[in-house]
């Protein structure tokens, strides 16, 4: 019967000092009897295995990256030494496009900046819109607006759940949020006919009212997410899997957090209480209950408790906002932004002209520039605009929170193993459409 | 780690803020940074509008740098966050460029938006403020991609959005086209002719030594200095 040997070469070494006092490598040897002893070779001749370092491109298709980042990273054996972020894969100029755009025309195009927020992207965008124009919205819009808004906060911290705990090898919760989500986007279907891209908001109003039978959806809703939010607490937050692959992962100082420019669960993670629902208000969001979460030590763990929190906060957000829901119109009364009524613009002349002028000129608001921030789940979203007086801005800026908190990466990947990258970029919530825009 | 809370800064008993209603249009009460700027500043500091709430100071942009570090360190202003970092360009030509900083204070609970003109004839270059705040190091990459304005002292200035080699020009600038510089045809071809192995900068090749390995048309072809596909 033939065999084969196999034999495998390592190298053994151990440490040991050089005649100055130095820390050096001294190669090891078998004796014939087994016996591991130093050999003396001269200097310069063992091979030096800290210098040669690897270069590990990840993405821009990749799975992990969530969607087209492309991370190329320098190695030290598993170490990551350096880490270079390239982005702009799915750039699309959104903010030139802007500037041929009336207003209204602008709102199909903060859906599909971060997708997974469209609804709180159309309402952030027609309230920097609404001050640039002067217009106070009703008392009904704006509770709507609250719930609105949170929901969409809700559904884009589920789908960060399930991903992230996907990227760290765990499945079943990916499937939980997803189911969750799913709810959401049938509210969405039933309010504004569109589930994903939703364009739901008008300068000065909303596009619908709520559908009946649309509350006591979300009531059920609101009643189901608890317990996924439960299941999913008790699988992941004591796992012994799921700590290990996330504590002291990626931190950040407060200090640190603040001069990156991070935002949103980021800086909240970091030990900064600043959310712009309470520092800057809009909407009425003062007027609710609700606290905010913080973390202590700034890792990819504590940005995980503080997004579960997040999302219990706007559960008792929206519950506060259902029982003060008031009748009344939707829309403001202002013939400068809202069209006429349907029945009227087909039966009156002047309506008819009004009705025209607005969609084929658009509304004009005065001179000037303003820039509304916004708490979206990235972080602080804000829209810059200014206006020259004609129907179409001179500059729409978005200011994306992602990207912001992406340009940290560098610094949080630093020292960490090739495979804690994956966590890393994970806790960030990146959504590219948002970043490259 | 203690838990930073803004507003700390403002004196015990300050109500919480609220959302603003009614803003007019223009005029209101002016920031007090800007009395500030102008009394450790002089004339540096140009004119100052409150629009819709807003207080916008114009300032002498080859200042800027200075201006924020004091912003940033001074107790009494303490604006520790850079929300935006902007370009404007107007469509009536005559207007100059202007340059837009968004700072916070976390602490005094303060915005103030910081422009400066930049006049088309001359090179448009601004001090970078990354030094002061890292959040620039990006935003600013953006400005320079979109507008071409240069940022002294900037780390790694390099295009961010668009691929280094782009040669269409600065899509937000009101003389390029909706649909970009070039034909769909040139466009297409460039596309097509574009080699998917270097898209690695020269840095990057020059940490794995890759660059060496390369065949010799590809290392002729990157040159040594330029990057991408061009």
């Amino acid at each position: 019967m033939a065999t084969t040997t196999r034999t495998l070469e390592v190298e053994l070494a151990t440490q040991s000092l050089g005649p100055n006092g130095e820390l050096r490598r001294v190669p090891l040897t078998a004796t014939p009897d087994g016996v591991v002893m130093p050999i003396d070779l001269p200097p310069g001749t063992e091979p030096d295995m800290g210098s040669e370092r690897m270069l590990i491109n990840i993405g821009p298709q990749h799975p992990a990256t969530h969607g087209v980042l492309r991370l190329v990273l320098e190695l030290d054996g598993e170490t990551v030494v350096r880490c270079i972020p390239h982005i702009g894969y799915l750039h699309c100029g959104f903010e030139k496009i802007g500037e041929y755009r009336q207003y209204n025309q602008i709102i199909p195009w903060t859906d599909r900046e971060d997708y997974l927020n469209s609804m709180g992207n159309n309402i952030s965008y027609a309230l920097s819109a609404e001050r640039l124009f002067g217009i106070e919205i009703t008392p009904r819009c704006t509770v709507l607006r609250v719930i609105a808004m949170e929901l969409s906060r809700i559904i884009s911290h589920l789908v960060w759940l399930g991903t992230t705990a996907i990227d760290m090898g765990a499945f079943t919760p990916f499937l939980w949020t997803f189911q969750e989500r799913e709810t959401v986007y049938n509210l969405w279907e039933s309010w504004v006919g569109a589930r994903l891209t939703t364009s739901a908001s008008r300068i000065g109003g909303m596009a619908a009212d709520l559908p009946s039978g649309w509350i006591d959806g979300l009531k059920a809703f609101l009643r189901s997410l608890p317990k996924t939010l439960d299941e999913t607490d008790r699988m992941l937050t004591r796992n012994g899997i799921w700590v290990g692959r996330t504590v002291g992962l990626g931190v950040m100082s407060a200090s640190e957090a603040i001069n990156y420019g991070l935002s949103g669960p980021m800086l909240r993670a970091s030990g900064v209480a600043y959310d712009v629902r309470k520092d800057v208000p809009y909407l009425d969001y003062e007027t609710y209950d609700w606290d905010i979460a913080v973390g202590t030590k700034g890792d990819v763990y504590d940005r995980y408790l503080v997004r579960m929190e997040e999302m219990r906060q706007s559960i008792r957000i929206i519950e506060q906002a259902l029982q003060r829901l008031p009748d009344g119109p939707i829309n403001v009364d202002d013939p400068r932004v809202i069209l006429p009524a349907k029945s009227k613009a087909t039966s009156e002349m002047e309506s008819m002209i009004h009705h025209f002028k607005l969609v084929m000129e658009g509304p004009r608001p005065p001179i000037g520039e303003c820039y509304v921030a916004t708490e979206s789940p990235k972080g602080e979203k804000g829209y810059y605009l200014v206006s020259d007086g004609t129907s179409k801005p001179v500059r729409w800026r978005i200011r994306p929170p992602a990207f912001v908190n992406l340009s940290a990466i560098s610094k949080m990947a630093e020292g960490h193993l090739l495979s804690d990258v994956i966590a890393i970029n994970a806790s960030i919530d990146i959504v590219m459409g948002e970043i490259d825009r | 780690m203690s838990v930073v809370i803004p507003g700390a800064a403002l004196p015990h008993g300050t109500p919480d803020p609220v959302t603003p209603r009614q803003i007019p249009h223009r005029g209101g009460e002016a920031n007090p940074s800007v009395e500030a700027l102008r009394a450790q500043f002089g004339e540096v500091i140009g004119r100052h509008d409150v629009m819709w709430g807003e207080t916008c100071v114009w300032i002498d942009a080859a200042r800027i740098r200075d201006v924020v570090l004091w912003l940033r360190d001074d107790p009494s202003q303490q604006y520790d966050y850079l929300v935006d970092v902007t370009a404007v360009e107007h469509r009536d030509l005559d207007l100059p460029m202007e340059m837009v900083w968004h700072l916070r204070s976390l602490p005094y609970r303060r915005f103030l938006r910081i422009k400066a003109s930049l006049p088309m004839a001359a090179e448009l270059e601004v001090p970078s403020i990354e030094p002061v705040y890292k959040a620039a190091n990006w935003l600013e990459r953006e400005v320079f991609d979109m507008f071409g304005i240069r940022f002294a002292g900037h780390s790694d200035l390099r295009r961010i959005l668009l691929w280094d080699s782009y040669a269409e020009g600065f899509p937000l600038r009101k003389d390029f086209p909706l649909r970009g510089r070039f034909s769909r045809s040139e466009q297409l071809s460039q596309a097509l002719s574009a080699n998917p192995e270097a898209k690695y900068s020269m840095e990057e090749l020059s940490i794995a030594d890759a660059f060496h390995e390369l065949p010799a048309d590809m290392r002729a072809r990157l040159g040594g200095t330029s990057t991408g596909e061009g």
